[in-house]
């Protein structure tokens, strides 16, 4: 195994005791990428030599005996709607080329006081708009497991960059899946936290009522190391929550006896791949042996989330993107002098890609007169039943296990055509996001070859008790050390 | 439930501020009607008395004290603009 294989933790363990430098973690990263990126396409951007000035700094720091940062000499990818001043955010979208945010966001901000090197920017579905990285309008990555097939998405370039050791770990958004679905396809850990809980101020905004950022990292540890970075108030973001400061991994280590978990039925009924039902029952009997007590549930209204999502999504999708006119920032079209609505639609039908003109024009259509109360309103009130239930589910449970994803990894073209069949890839993710919850994906096993994910939802800012559960199992398996044969066969050579 | 016919997508397009053609605007309609028939699902769901929800967590609206704090120096703010005259964004004349 590689220095780029290893974890945040085990490489924080090797700087404390200068074994490893920074440096060689970058040039051990630096040679997956070249080895690997021509295939696997995770990245839009790559600033190598930045990163290699931010190593050495770090290595610089280690060597003096300074006090060292969390992510102090840790490699990071991240994905491309995340502002950092100075470097180009185009959302894998043509209308936001060569958009260069004079701002950073707070979780880049954050990372990069604790010292993170930050390698590059990460391939997305334009706008976060997709599950596959198919409707990314630069390239598809691909699945390092099998390249035939897509690794999820929209957190796609940030999964496979984390799953084939061309980052140590990376960040990601998640609006109805988009870190927990990718992390399942390309076997990594995903975790997206409550709603409020990190802040959004610098991340592109896709659905405000859904959108939250989390981490894509090797194991639950890293993911909690990250959450300790990530999660805090920030007054740039008026839906950001003010929560008593935790340490995410203070419980990591405590033992799962007595601790309940339900299985809602729903979740393992029609439309889920009867393969990875199996797999990931057969993680939930291991936590039986770990002394969790499971009990079925039922939460009826599971089969109208996702309609409900795509319909809330959409709308507040369409609202986001009225920005996007080609006069304040991103690329406009040639200029119609005397016609200014006719230049808003010149330069917004050339900018954006397929995908996400059927999303705004859903999202108007559900917001117009005589259609806001059938569809948006309607939404909206199912989403207080989604809510209600799950609350009450959370007064007998301490946490649900569910599949992440319907199937495994699905080939490239399978659902690119036609969007229910893409929009059902996140079955089983949107509804926690409607709820506003956390929740954890991370490997339990393999149909075919491919990762299969299991999800683990919290109550509200429960964080902790899915890390638990996750470092738990993480600690009698070893589902999330395996690599993807190419990744191996240059680990081995 | 209502289909939705081409104009009515024409109509939509318009709102959102975007031009299709003809083949396009064929195709948008099929996928929206399949996709409408899918929400429509939702009429399955008795919702009398459930309030919609806006926000998923008890916030309230969050005040602070109106200070002056740097901000944004007028160069960096006009940088990704596509056209800029005086100190401004320049947009095509709206008005006679």
């Amino acid at each position: 195994m590689e220095l780029c294989d290893l974890t945040i933790h085990e490489l924080r363990g090797l700087y404390a005791r200068k074994e490893v430098f920074p440096s060689e973690v970058l040039a051990s990263v630096t040679r997956r990428i070249h080895k690997v990126e021509k295939d696997y396409g995770a990245y839009l951007t790559l600033d190598l030599e930045g990163a290699a000035e931010q190593a050495q700094a770090a290595d610089a720091r280690i060597k003096a005996g300074k006090a060292l940062g969390v992510l102090e000499g840790i490699p990071v990818a991240i994905k491309d709607n995340l502002c950092q001043a100075g470097k180009e955010a185009t959302c894998a979208s043509r209308i936001l080329q060569g958009f260069v945010p004079p701002y950073t966001a707070t979780v880049v901000r954050k990372i990069l006081a604790q010292g993170a090197v930050i390698l590059g920017r990460a391939n997305m579905d334009e706008f976060a708009m997709g599950s596959s990285t198919e409707y990314s309008a630069v390239k598809e990555s691909k699945n390092p497991w099998d390249p035939q097939r897509t690794p999820g998405g929209s957190s796609g370039g940030s999964a496979v960059a984390v799953a084939a050791g061309e980052a140590i770990a990376a960040l990601g958004s998640d609006t109805g899946g988009s870190i927990r679905q990718p992390a399942a396809f390309s076997g990594v850990t995903g975790l997206k936290p409550t709603y409020g809980l990190v802040s959004r101020y610098g991340l592109v905004a896709l659905a405000s009522s859904l959108d939250q950022i989390g981490p894509l990292t090797k194991d639950a540890e890293d993911s909690a190391l990250l959450l300790n970075i990530l999660s805090g108030f920030d007054p740039m973001d008026s839906t950001s929550v003010r929560v008593k400061e935790l340490d995410y991994t203070r419980d990591l280590q405590q033992d799962l006896s007595g601790k309940k978990i339900g299985l809602p039925l729903e979740y393992f009924g029609a439309g889920i791949d009867a393969e990875v039902k199996r797999t990931v029952m057969k993680a939930v009997d291991l936590l039986k042996e770990l002394g969790v007590e499971v009990v079925e549930i039922s939460l009826k209204f599971t089969e109208y989330a996702l309609p409900a999502y795509c319909i809330i999504s959409s709308a507040e999708a369409g609202s986001n993107l009225a920005r996007y006119d080609g006069i304040r920032f991103g690329k406009a079209a040639a200029r119609i002098e005397d016609n200014l609505a006719a230049f808003y639609t010149r330069t917004r039908s050339e900018g954006f890609g397929p995908e996400v003109k059927r999303r705004i024009m859903l999202g108007t259509y559900v917001l117009s007169a005589g259609s806001y109360e059938a569809y948006y309103k309607k939404a909206q009130q199912v989403r207080t039943l989604i809510i209600k239930e799950f609350n009450e589910v959370f007064q007998q449970v301490d946490a649900i296990i569910t599949p992440t994803t319907p199937t495994t990894a699905f080939k490239f073209g399978e659902k690119s055509q036609d969007p229910l069949r893409m929009y059902w890839s996140e079955v089983c993710t949107a509804p926690v996001n409607m709820a506003g919850l956390p929740a954890i994906s991370i490997p339990c096993g393999f149909s075919c070859g491919l990762p299969v994910g299991m999800q683990i939802i919290g109550d509200h800012f429960m964080e902790t008790v899915i890390l638990n559960i996750a470092y738990q199992y993480q600690r009698v398996t070893d589902y999330h050390k395996a690599r993807p044969e190419p990744v191996r066969k240059e680990g081995t050579a | 439930m209502r289909r939705v016919s081409e104009e009515d997508v024409k109509y939509v397009a318009g709102l959102a501020r975007l031009n299709f053609s003809a083949d396009e605007l064929r195709t948008l309609t099929g996928e929206l009607n399949r996709i409408l028939q899918y929400f429509a699902k939702l009429n399955q769901v008795d919702t009398t008395g459930a309030p919609p929800t806006a926000h998923v967590l008890k916030v309230k609206n969050r005040f602070r004290e109106d200070t002056v704090e740097p901000s944004l120096p007028r160069e960096e703010a006009l940088k990704n603009a596509s056209t800029v005259k005086d100190g401004s964004f320049q947009v095509p004349q709206i008005m006679e």
